[in-house]
Order: C-alpha cells, then sequence, then structure tokens
C-alpha cells in the first residue's frame, strides 16, 4: 500500500468537517473494502480517519413506529444475529448472512457496505487497464471484454459494471432510507436514490457528496418485512459475490398478493427495483405461476444483455420467481 | 516497499508529523500488552509478524480472500490482512500462539491432528483459529446462510456438516483437506 496518515475521530461534527475541507481524505471504519482497494491502487488516500470511535452509531434498535435503524457502523454479523432483524426482517439477516465469509462480516461495516465497490475485475486490475471508474476518461475494458459477470439494465458505453452488495438489494426492496449527516445538516436519502447508474460519470457510485457521513439506515415497517427473502445465485455455493440475486418482500389478502417488492443484484449499477413487474403482480395468486411469470417477465422488455451474460436474463427472472415464492409462503 | 514496525521501547509516545507518519499503538497480544509505533499502512497481519514475531498467523492471499490470516480481535475472528494495526489500539489480540498457553493443545488443535485436517499445513492457523471463533458463534445463536429458516432459534445441535463447511467457508484450503477438517471441527464442537 502507498503511505498515508491515519488520524481518530470521536464526534461525527469533526468528521464531517474534516471530510468536507480535505478532497484527499477518506473515512475507514471496517476497511475491508477499502484496504483492498488500496492494495490494488483503486483507491489512494492521503489521509485516513478512523471513524470507528463515532458515539452511537453502531446501534441496531426498533423505532417507536415498529421501523428498525440500523446504525451505520454496526457490524454484518451483529446485524444478520440480531433477533429482531430475523424474524421481522429476514431477507436483511438473509442478504448478510450470503455475503462474504464469518470473519469479513464480523469486521464489515453496514455503512461501508453499501458504499462498496464494483467487483469488476478490470476496475480492481492493478496492472491499471482501461476503466471510466477507476480512471475517468480512460475507457472500459469490459464493454468489448470479459463481460459475463456484467450488468443487463441501466449500463452506458462508459461503464458496465454492477454493484456487489447483497444487502443493498434487500434494503432496496424494503424501501429503506440512508440517513447522512453533512456540511448542511441532516438529509435521508431513499434508497432508490442511493446508488446512481452509471452514464457519462460511472466514477461515483452514489448520492454521496464530500463532508458526507452517513450515520444510519433505516427501514420502515410494513407486513412485507415479515414475508421477505433473499435468495443468491452464484458460481460457489458459498463465499462469491452473486452472479444475480434476488430479494422480494410480500404482503397477501386472501390468498392474493396485496404488495409485491421486488430488486435484483448483480444485474446493474445498483440494486434493480422490478416496479413494472410489482405493479403486475397485485392481484396475483402466490400460486398461479403463469400470471407470475408473466408479471416477471415486463421488467424484461428492457433488459439489453452484453455478448457473455444473455443468459442472466432468464436466470434472473427465474431467481425473481422463486424468491417472490418463498417470500410468499412467509405472508 | 514493506512498510516499517518498530517495538516502542518506553510507552506511548505520540510523534505523529508530516515526516513521520508512525502512530503508537498498544494492543494485548495473547494476554501480554505489547506497544509498537507502526506506520499507517502496517496491517495487524504485517506487524503481528514482522513486529512481534509471531509468524503462526500466514500471510497467503494478502487480500481477504483466503482466510490464513485469521485472529481474533476481542473475542471475535477477523481478517488480520484486511485491517491496519493502527486501528487496534485498546484491543484484546489473540493469534494461534496464545490459543494454548499451559501448554496444552486447544480441542480444536488436537482435533485437527487426530483427523488430519491437514498436508502442508499453511492455512492451518487460521483455520483453527476460524474454528474456535465459529463454534462460540454458534453457542451464541448466529444464524448462516446454511440454516434452514433464519426466523427459529439456532443452538449447538443445528451444527451440522452442512453448517460447518458454509461457516468455515472463509477459510480456503489449497491441499482441499476439508473432508477432514470439517471431521475435526464437528468433533471438537460435539466435544464441547
Amino acid at each position: 500500500m502507498h503511505p498515508f496518515m491515519l488520524s481518530t475521530v470521536d464526534e461525527p461534527a469533526g468528521a464531517i468537517a474534516a471530510h468536507a475541507r480535505d478532497p484527499e481524505l477518506a473515512f475507514i471504519a471496517g476497511g475491508t473494502d477499502l484496504i483492498g482497494l488500496m492494495k490494488d491502487r483503486a483507491a489512494r488516500p492521503e489521509r485516513l480517519l478512523d471513524i470507528n470511535k463515532l458515539p452511537d452509531m453502531a446501534r441496531i434498535e426498533t423505532l417507536p413506529d415498529g421501523g428498525l435503524r440500523i446504525g451505520a457502523l454496526a457490524r454484518m454479523s451483529d446485524v444478520a444475529a440480531d433477533a429482531e432483524v430475523c424474524r421481522r426482517f429476514p431477507v436483511i439477516a438473509e442478504a448478510l448472512l450470503f455475503s462474504a465469509s464469518g470473519q469479513l462480516r464480523n469486521m464489515a461495516s453496514m455503512g461501508g457496505n453499501i458504499m462498496q465497490r464494483t467487483r469488476c475485475a478490470y476496475f480492481r486490475d492493478e496492472d491499471d487497464p482501461p476503466c471510466n471508474k477507476r480512471r475517468p476518461g480512460s475507457g472500459c475494458s469490459a464493454r468489448p471484454g470479459l463481460n459475463r459477470n456484467h450488468a443487463i439494465f441501466g449500463w452506458s458505453e462508459a461503464c458496465v459494471a454492477t454493484n456487489p452488495s447483497d444487502v443493498a438489494v434487500a434494503l432496496a426492496v424494503l424501501d429503506a432510507t440512508v440517513v447522512v449527516q453533512g456540511p448542511a445538516g441532516e438529509r435521508a436519502i431513499p434508497f432508490a436514490d442511493f446508488h446512481r447508474l452509471p452514464g457519462d460519470t460511472p466514477e461515483r457510485d452514489n448520492a454521496l457528496g464530500r463532508g458526507d457521513l452517513i450515520v444510519s439506515i433505516e427501514v420502515p415497517a410494513g407486513a412485507e418485512g415479515r414475508a421477505s427473502h433473499y435468495l443468491k445465485i452464484r458460481d460457489r455455493q458459498s463465499y462469491e459475490f452473486a452472479l444475480v440475486s434476488a430479494a422480494a418482500a410480500v404482503a397477501t389478502e386472501g390468498g392474493r398478493i396485496r404488495s409485491a417488492r421486488l430488486a435484483l443484484g448483480g444485474v446493474a449499477h445498483k440494486p434493480w427495483r422490478l416496479t413494472s413487474a410489482e405493479g403486475a403482480l397485485h392481484g396475483a395468486r402466490l400460486d398461479d405461476l403463469e400470471t407470475l411469470r408473466s408479471a416477471i417477465a415486463r421488467s424484461f422488455t428492457e433488459a439489453r444483455p452484453l455478448a457473455h451474460n444473455v443468459f442472466k436474463i432468464d436466470l434472473a427472472q427465474r431467481v425473481a420467481l422463486r424468491a417472490l415464492q418463498i417470500a410468499g409462503g412467509r405472508a | 516497499m514493506k512498510p516499517t514496525v518498530t517495538l516502542a521501547r518506553k510507552g506511548h509516545e505520540s510523534s505523529v508529523t508530516p515526516d513521520d507518519p508512525r502512530v503508537p499503538v498498544s494492543m494485548t497480544v495473547n494476554g501480554g500488552v505489547r506497544n509498537m509505533t507502526v506506520e499507517p499502512r502496517t496491517t495487524l497481519l504485517d506487524a503481528l509478524r514482522d513486529g512481534l514475531g509471531l509468524t503462526g498467523t500466514k500471510k497467503a492471499c494478502d487480500r481477504g480472500e483466503c482466510g490464513a490470516c485469521t485472529v481474533h480481535v476481542d473475542g471475535r475472528r477477523i481478517l488480520s490482512c484486511m485491517t491496519l494495526a493502527a486501528m487496534q489500539d485498546g484491543k484484546h489480540i489473540t493469534t494461534i500462539e496464545g490459543l494454548e498457553p499451559d501448554g496444552n493443545l486447544h480441542p480444536i488443535q488436537s482435533a485437527f491432528i487426530e483427523h488430519d485436517g491437514f498436508q502442508c499445513g499453511f492455512c492451518t492457523s487460521g483455520q483453527i483459529m476460524s474454528a474456535v471463533a465459529m463454534i462460540e458463534e454458534v453457542k451464541a445463536g448466529w444464524p448462516s446462510a446454511a440454516t434452514a429458516d433464519v426466523t427459529s432459534q439456532v443452538t449447538a445441535a443445528d451444527l451440522s456438516r452442512a453448517e460447518i463447511r458454509e461457516r468455515m467457508s472463509g477459510n480456503l484450503c489449497r491441499c482441499a483437506c476439508y473432508p477432514n477438517i470439517v471431521d475435526a471441527v464437528a468433533e471438537a464442537a460435539g466435544r464441547n
């Protein structure tokens, strides 16, 4: 790794001010993504600010209205083992448990998890091939290269990378919000607006700017939380990023879907909500496979596969269907 | 270039200047307080091996992919290659050298020998450190990706072979001793 300075901070205002005034400073919490990026020379901050001592930011708590607040410094393993999370929002616990390894889950923070950068092999390559995310303007090696693991939705000629977070897909389907403190005060970013599509600026992964500190993630209460499921398909059975994953959350009434929410992982630069399918699923019976299948297919008319990932179009629809059925079984 | 690590001769003195970015760190390692001065880029792994001479913890991938560098920080298994030594101030670290302080092998170590849970041995300390902490996670009721239903309570009786394989998946063995490793962990967990 390159040499850098390291300091610690114990109150949010100091962290925010330091980050806002110093473009070469990066926050570090668990470090499991940032240290890998630094080793691969895909991140070269001159100064790191250790935010692990910021107070009250590791709590997992139920809000008065039944919602869930997850502190940004809560570790993935603590959230996945939390009895309330497992019982009321199984999709969150499952997405976390299907991520990384036991050791990494003990280290990685929830705020850092949703900020983790793509696993595109060209982006991570320390030999520094053309990559607009790593070196803006240098081109995209994956677009004409090996792109089996890449996007089928929302990509641009500048970048075809996917977001690697599992729990982000679960949080997207639960309509969570990311609570951020910044130089202008606190704001809540709806999860759908947190991650960006690549467009012409793939170097920017999310809506955060200088001085922004994620303090918590809030998940609203709702019947859909309980009847939820995360299904992940990957090349290995364990300890691997998703080829395709799906999060589903369902509310039913008299055996029919009152509300269904679906999001996919491994297919876009952000968790990909299947909004057309969600609308078409309203009123469908959970055992009416043909109706469920055709509703899900509505969200795939806009899919644009790359040279090596055409298979993701069928796979993603099957994964979405199975996630929906399993979630529905919990309703 | 490898970062430098020096052992502090006396106490703690903060010496952070633009010319000298090294920072002091005091950790309890295997029960003893160790004061060091490290470059910020020094990983916990390099500090343990190069600074303290605790070479039982292995450096293999150095990217958080193989688990060979697994140690315990405040009782939890972590990857020492993916965290900075300077961030461990005040923490309690246990390495493989600290697992049998009275000269008796830890039950997991004995089980690895009995079940032939290794060939070359390079991943073994990481495997054992991971297994010791993993069994505690199960006792604490933590579910895993192999848990049939995360909405129900997990108990130590649920530690099936499938659960062991899933919970140990962060530790790779290039000699592929996996069946014997699973046997060793299963037996040691049962003995507990």
